[in-house]
C-alpha cells in the first residue's frame, strides 16, 4: 500500500526543492533525494517510501523551470501525483522523467496518511472510501510514461509526440 | 481566421498556418542556458541522447548569470567546465561573469528579436515577449533535446489579451501593472496561455520586459508585448533592427480572455507573502518595516529602473538600519547608469552595489535574507525561502516603491517621502 501525501494549492518549485539546494550547489549531486521538500515538510524526505502518491491542490510546480524539482521527487520514488491542475512546465519536466501525473481534484478523505493502491495502467486509485478511477491522460502522455521519458521515447520513435512519422 | 501572435511565430516556426490547441514541433531560432542548469543539460545531450556536437553553435547563448561570480569552489568548478565546453563546441554567444541576467543581455544585445521562437533553461525566458519573441522557459531534458535537434515540440496555446488604457500616474510603472493583472487572474490564470501586453506603445524595452517576465507568474508559456510604438523603435533604430512584416497584431485574432486595466485609476501595487497573485494596493497595506530593499533582476533592474529609484533617492539618505542592495540587471545596465549620474545618486544615498546577474532572487548568494528579516524586492517571487531563510518575509513592488521604502523603513508611496 502506498501513503497519501497531502499538499495544498499552489505548490510552487522553490517548496519543492529550494535553489539553494540544487544539484549545481551540491558537493555529491546524488544528494538530490535527500532534498525535496526540506523547509516546506521537512520529514518527507526521510520517511516516504517508493510508490507513494503526492494529492495536491491546484497549480502544482508553479515558478521556476528546476527540473531537479521532479527530478528530486522520482529520486524518492513518487508513483503519482495528482492534482486538478499543473503548472506548464512542471507538468512537461514530469512528463519528459516519466513520472505520471493525473489531473483530478480528489476530496478531503483522501487526506494525508492514509493508505492507497493506485494501478497506472487503468488510472483507478483504491482508497478506504472506495474506488476513484481518475481521468486518462492523452495517449501521448500514456506513451511517454511507457517509454520511459522522452529521451527514450525520442530514441524508440524516432520523432516528437505529434510529429508525422519520419 | 486571424492569428495571435503567438499563432503568427509558432505557424512561421512548424512552417504551415497553425492555430490554438494543436500540437506542433517548431525550429527554434535561439536557444538560451545559463550556469546554474548547464552541467545538467550537457550531461542528458552527450550521455543520454548521445549527440557529440550541438545542432548550430551560432544558434546557442550561454550565459553566468545565476551564481556570478562564483560564490564556492563547486559553482566554481562548474563554471570552469562550462567555458571549456563552450570553446569546445564553438559556441558563438558566449557572456561570462558580470554581463549580467541571461534575458535583459540577449536583449540588449539584438540577439533577441521580433517573431524569434526563444527557448531558455530559466522560467523566466517570457521575457523575451518584451521584443515580441515567443520566448518560454524549459527544463533540463528539453532544452538538451533542443541542443540535439535545433526543434521542440509544444501545443499552441491561446492568448489572453491585457487592454491597458490611458497613462500611468507619476510614481506608478509596469510592475504596477504586472501585478494587478495577477491579482485579477491568479496565479495560475494564464497557464497554457500566452499573454499579448496591449495599449503600451509608449513603453520602453525595460518596462516591456517587466511585464514578459512577470507573464510566467500567472503561468503563462510566452508572454509577448507587440513590436511596435515608440518604446519599440527606439531600441530597434539603436540596434539597426526591424520586426519582420509577417508579425503584427491581427484585430481578427481570437483572444480566450480580455483583461482590461484602466492606468489612470491605478496605484502602487504590493505582492505580500508568500504568493505573487497575493496582491494589495500599497495604501491598504499598514506599515511594514522592512530591513532590506533589493532593487534588481531581470523584471526591475534594468537602467530605466536604477534611473527611477534614483529620482526618488537622489539628495537624500536612506533610512538607518536599511540595507538598500542595487544588482544592475546587466553592465550595460551598470554602464549607463555610471555614465548619468544614476549610480552616483544610489551610492551617495547609501545603497550597496552587486555585480550584474541574478544575486539573491534564488537565495544562493549576494544578499540572501535571514529568519525573521523583511525585504522590500523589485524581483518577480515572493515565495517562502525564495531570497534565503524560509522565516523571511518578501514583498514585490516597484522600483519607485522600492527607493520610497528605502527612504522610510518601512513600505511606502514615492508621494509620502516626497512630500
Amino acid at each position: 500500500m502506498a501513503r497519501i501525501w497531502r499538499f495544498g494549492p499552489n505548490i510552487n518549485t522553490d517548496q519543492i526543492v529550494p535553489g539553494r539546494y540544487a544539484p549545481y550547489m551540491l558537493p555529491d549531486e546524488a544528494a538530490l533525494r535527500n532534498y525535496p521538500f526540506i523547509e516546506a515538510r521537512p520529514e518527507f524526505a526521510a520517511t516516504v517510501q517508493p510508490g507513494d502518491l503526492i494529492v495536491a491542490g491546484a497549480n502544482f510546480g508553479c515558478g521556476s523551470s528546476r527540473e531537479y524539482a521532479p527530478l528530486a521527487l522520482q529520486l524518492v520514488g513518487i508513483g503519482a501525483i495528482i492534482a486538478p491542475s499543473f503548472a506548464r512546465i512542471f507538468y512537461r519536466n514530469a512528463l519528459n522523467l516519466g513520472i505520471p501525473l493525473f489531473e483530478a481534484d480528489l476530496p478531503a478523505e483522501v487526506a494525508d496518511g492514509t493508505a492507497a493502491t493506485l494501478d497506472i495502467a487503468t488510472g483507478q486509485l483504491h482508497t478506504a472510501g472506495g474506488l476513484i478511477a481518475l481521468p486518462p491522460p492523452p495517449a501521448f502522455v500514456r506513451e511517454v510514461w511507457e517509454a520511459g521519458g522522452i529521451v527514450a521515447y525520442v530514441r524508440r520513435h524516432g520523432r516528437f509526440p505529434g510529429q508525422a512519422a519520419p | 481566421m486571424g492569428q495571435t501572435l503567438a499563432e503568427q511565430i509558432l505557424s512561421r516556426g512548424a512552417g504551415r498556418a497553425v492555430r490554438a490547441g494543436e500540437q506542433v514541433v517548431v525550429d527554434v531560432d535561439l536557444a538560451m542556458m545559463h550556469d546554474s542548469i548547464s552541467p545538467s543539460i550537457i550531461k542528458v545531450l552527450h550521455h543520454e541522447i548521445g549527440a557529440e556536437r550541438v545542432w548550430d553553435a551560432t544558434r546557442i547563448a550561454v550565459v553566468i548569470d545565476h551564481v556570478a561570480p562564483a560564490a564556492t569552489v563547486q559553482t566554481a568548478g562548474h563554471q570552469a567546465n562550462l567555458r571549456a565546453w563552450v570553446r569546445q563546441q564553438g559556441i558563438r554567444y558566449f557572456f561570462d561573469v558580470g554581463q549580467g541576467i541571461s534575458h535583459p543581455v540577449l536583449v540588449e544585445h539584438g540577439l533577441a528579436r521580433p517573431g524569434m521562437v526563444i527557448v531558455g533553461s530559466d522560467s523566466h525566458s517570457t521575457g523575451y515577449g518584451a521584443v515580441a519573441a515567443f520566448g518560454t522557459g524549459m527544463g533540463t531534458t528539453d532544452m538538451a533535446l533542443t541542443l540535439a535537434t535545433g526543434r521542440t515540440w509544444l501545443r499552441v496555446p491561446e492568448t489572453v489579451r491585457v487592454l491597458a488604457q490611458g497613462q500611468l500616474a507619476a510614481g506608478v510603472s509596469a510592475k504596477d501593472l504586472g501585478l494587478a493583472v495577477a491579482r485579477r487572474i491568479g496565479a495560475d490564470g494564464a497557464t497554457y496561455r500566452a499573454v499579448e501586453w496591449h495599449g503600451l506603445g509608449a513603453l520602453s524595452i525595460a518596462e516591456r520586459m517587466t511585464l514578459a517576465t512577470l507573464s510566467i507568474e500567472v503561468g503563462a508559456k510566452a508572454g509577448l508585448v507587440p513590436a511596435a510604438g515608440p518604446g519599440w523603435q527606439a531600441h530597434a533604430d539603436a540596434r539597426r533592427l526591424q520586426a519582420p512584416g509577417w508579425l503584427a497584431v491581427d484585430p481578427a485574432a481570437t483572444y480566450v480572455q480580455t483583461v482590461t486595466v484602466d492606468l489612470t485609476r491605478l496605484g502602487p501595487q504590493i505582492s505580500v507573502p508568500h504568493q505573487v497573485d497575493h496582491v494589495v494596493d500599497l495604501h491598504e497595506l499598514g506599515r511594514v518595516a522592512v530591513d532590506v530593499v533589493y532593487l534588481g533582476t531581470c523584471t526591475n533592474g534594468h537602467h530605466e529602473h536604477l534611473a527611477a529609484a534614483a529620482q526618488v533617492l537622489r539628495g537624500r539618505r536612506i533610512a538607518p538600519g536599511v540595507r538598500l542592495l542595487v544588482v544592475p540587471a546587466s553592465a550595460e545596465a551598470l554602464r549607463r547608469a555610471t555614465a548619468d549620474g544614476t549610480l552616483g545618486a544610489l551610492l551617495d544615498a547609501g545603497a550597496t552595489i552587486g555585480t550584474p546577474g541574478c544575486g539573491a532572487c534564488i537565495g544562493r548568494h549576494m544578499g540572501v535574507l535571514a529568519p525573521g528579516e523583511v525585504c522590500l524586492f523589485t524581483g518577480n517571487r515572493n515565495f517562502r525561502g525564495r531570497m534565503g531563510s524560509p522565516d523571511a518575509r518578501i514583498y514585490l513592488g516597484s522600483p519607485e516603491v522600492a527607493a520610497a521604502t528605502a527612504l522610510a523603513g518601512y513600505i511606502a508611496h514615492p508621494a509620502e517621502v516626497l512630500a
